[in-house]
């Protein structure tokens, strides 16, 4: 647990420093708003297209977050300082996936609000719990398969087309959850409660993805 | 949906039969050529260990009689 | 030796594919409510359904490949990949004729057989490109396994989370006479199914044993020029 703690305080510390990540991943969120609003040409959305807007927006924006992920250690030598450390090196995809779930919830806290400012017609307010709830679950999603796909990809040539190319049909069955358990709490009178079976995949997704991502992690660091 | 008279729906079948033949043809060309080479490479090694034993060159072979 | 009992396993398939497909034509009734565009059925779903196994069998290949860091397990869950990719190519292309012929459009969002396959093949479509952006073979093999583990747990998962989208929405329109299938319709497909297994079989040790060869010639060459002239082109393929 120690070593999950130092790794998470350095990450956290560098973001906190540098602000690779949630600066930008905020901005683009923002203007992809904008960006739907002529796209679309409307000027305000509700129940389907609202929670599409909204889950595609925070996947565009978590594929930023996987690209910068891994970057700063694979540039920098931090890989070959982790690899002398005689420790699990699992706990290094535990850190580097809890940090990005901290960044989208980062991102979520200007996004949300954000988004029902520019674009949501109707009010957020009796949904807030049942949404948060469901942004936590795909924040893990994402956060896990970031975590995987960003170590895969940071090591290859064209590492930041690679990366989303690969991560982004492995998380439709996210998006798939994820918008179907939003769409309800985006309409008027929204917030009725929550659809269990699309709990119960988005739940059973993160847990098999993250024992599976804990299994397969430690060869990717072998060299 | 009413179905299509068989003329019609015929060509889509057919079309879809022909699909799976043209892929698996393809696949067969492909390993063709593919053995082509190995066939071209295994002629140079051969050769080229005659050379080095100074045996004399190998005759062109019939192919040989399909065997067990 | 992959290319032992070739000839048996080759005959089988042919004998069992045709028979299926003879069956398709002269021995299954046409489908009540699509017609003769239905035949399409014993093509396409076999395909669908081996190309699956295909995959996952591709990621059990792969852990394989990590536990005993053998590199012929990289060689096989290769193949057993590429064999389903150009499976799934086949099966996108069949779905969607039969979605022309049934439907009058070239896609249908509300099959979800269909649109777990073009998920599928997008994300199997980055395999080989993850490959060949790594140079180092060794990295580049135990980088493949995590990827083929990973997309082989996918595979069923992603298949249930899109078939439960349509679920509610649409009832299954690619399907057959919407309910049980009657005994010779049954029997046909069964036979298809089987033929489809052996096919894929017979195409997997084909490759391996041609692979291995290639492996085995580039080894002769080696040690009779003492160097690796002329350099091989960079492949994504796994080499022994």
């Amino acid at each position: 647990m120690s070593v999950l703690s130092a790794l998470l305080r350095k990450e956290l510390r560098l973001e906190l420093r540098t602000f690779e990540s949630v600066p930008g991943m905020v901005l683009f969120s923002v203007t992809i708003f904008v960006v739907f609003h002529f796209g679309l040409d409307r000027a305000s959305v509700e129940g389907d297209l609202a929670a599409g807007i909204l889950v595609v927006t925070l996947l565009f924006a978590g594929m930023l977050g996987l690209n910068r992920l891994y970057v700063a250690d694979e540039e920098q030598g931090g890989f070959d300082g982790f690899l002398l450390a005689p420790v699990d090196r699992t706990w290094l995809f535990v850190a580097k996936a809890t940090a990005l779930f901290a960044y989208l919830v980062a991102l979520e806290i200007v996004m949300v609000p954000a988004f029902a400012f520019l674009l949501l017609g109707p009010g957020l307010g009796q949904a807030l719990p049942e949404l948060l709830v469901v942004l936590a679950l795909v924040n893990g999603g994402f956060a896990i398969i970031a975590a995987l796909v960003g170590a895969i990809a940071v090591r290859t040539r064209a590492r930041d087309l690679l990366g989303p190319l690969i991560a982004l049909p492995l998380l439709v069955p996210v998006v798939i959850a994820g918008a179907e358990l939003l769409q309800p709490l985006l309409r008027e009178g929204g917030g009725g409660g929550l659809e269990a079976k699309w709990l119960a995949i988005l739940g059973l997704y993160d847990l098999v993805f993250g024992l599976l991502s804990v299994a397969v992690f430690d060869p990717l660091l072998e060299d | 949906m009413p179905a299509l008279p068989l003329d019609e729906a015929g060509k889509y079948v057919a079309a879809a039969y022909l699909v799976f033949l043209a892929l698996l043809l393809v696949y067969v060309a492909i390993m063709g050529v593919r053995v082509a080479r190995m066939e071209r490479d295994l002629a140079e090694l051969d050769d080229l260990v005659r050379e080095q034993r100074g045996t004399p060159p190998a005759p062109e072979q019939e192919p040989e009689r399909v065997s067990s | 030796m992959y290319g032992k009992g070739l000839r048996g396993l080759s005959v089988a398939t042919i004998i069992t594919l045709v028979g299926a497909f003879a069956l398709v034509f002269f021995y299954a009734p046409n489908d009540r409510d699509q017609g003769f565009i239905q035949k399409i059925f014993y093509l396409h779903v076999p395909m669908a359904i081996v190309a699956l196994g295909g995959f996952v069998a591709g990621g059990l290949l792969a852990i394989q490949h990590l536990r005993t860091r053998d590199p012929k397990w990289d060689l096989r869950s290769y193949v057993a990949i590429h064999i389903s990719i150009i499976l799934a190519v086949g099966v996108l292309v069949t779905g969607s004729i039969w979605a022309k012929g049934s439907w009058g459009h070239w896609w249908l969002w509300d099959e979800p057989t269909l649109v777990s396959f073009l998920i599928v093949f997008l994300l199997y479509a980055t395999y080989t490109p993850m490959r060949f952006a790594i140079e180092d073979r060794e990295r580049q093999a135990r980088y493949a396994s995590v990827f083929a583990i990973t997309a082989g747990a996918f595979v069923p998962l992603n298949f249930a989370a899109v078939r439960m989208a349509e679920a509610y929405t649409h009832p299954r329109v690619l399907s057959t006479t919407g309910g049980a299938m009657p005994g010779d319709m049954r029997l046909t497909f069964m036979v298809a199914i089987v033929g489809m297994i052996l096919l894929f079989i017979t195409l997997y040790r084909f490759e391996l044993a041609t692979k291995h060869a290639r492996g085995r010639l580039r080894s002769l060459r080696r040690q009779l020029t003492g160097d690796d002239a002329p350099v091989p082109r960079r492949t994504a393929a796994p080499t022994i």
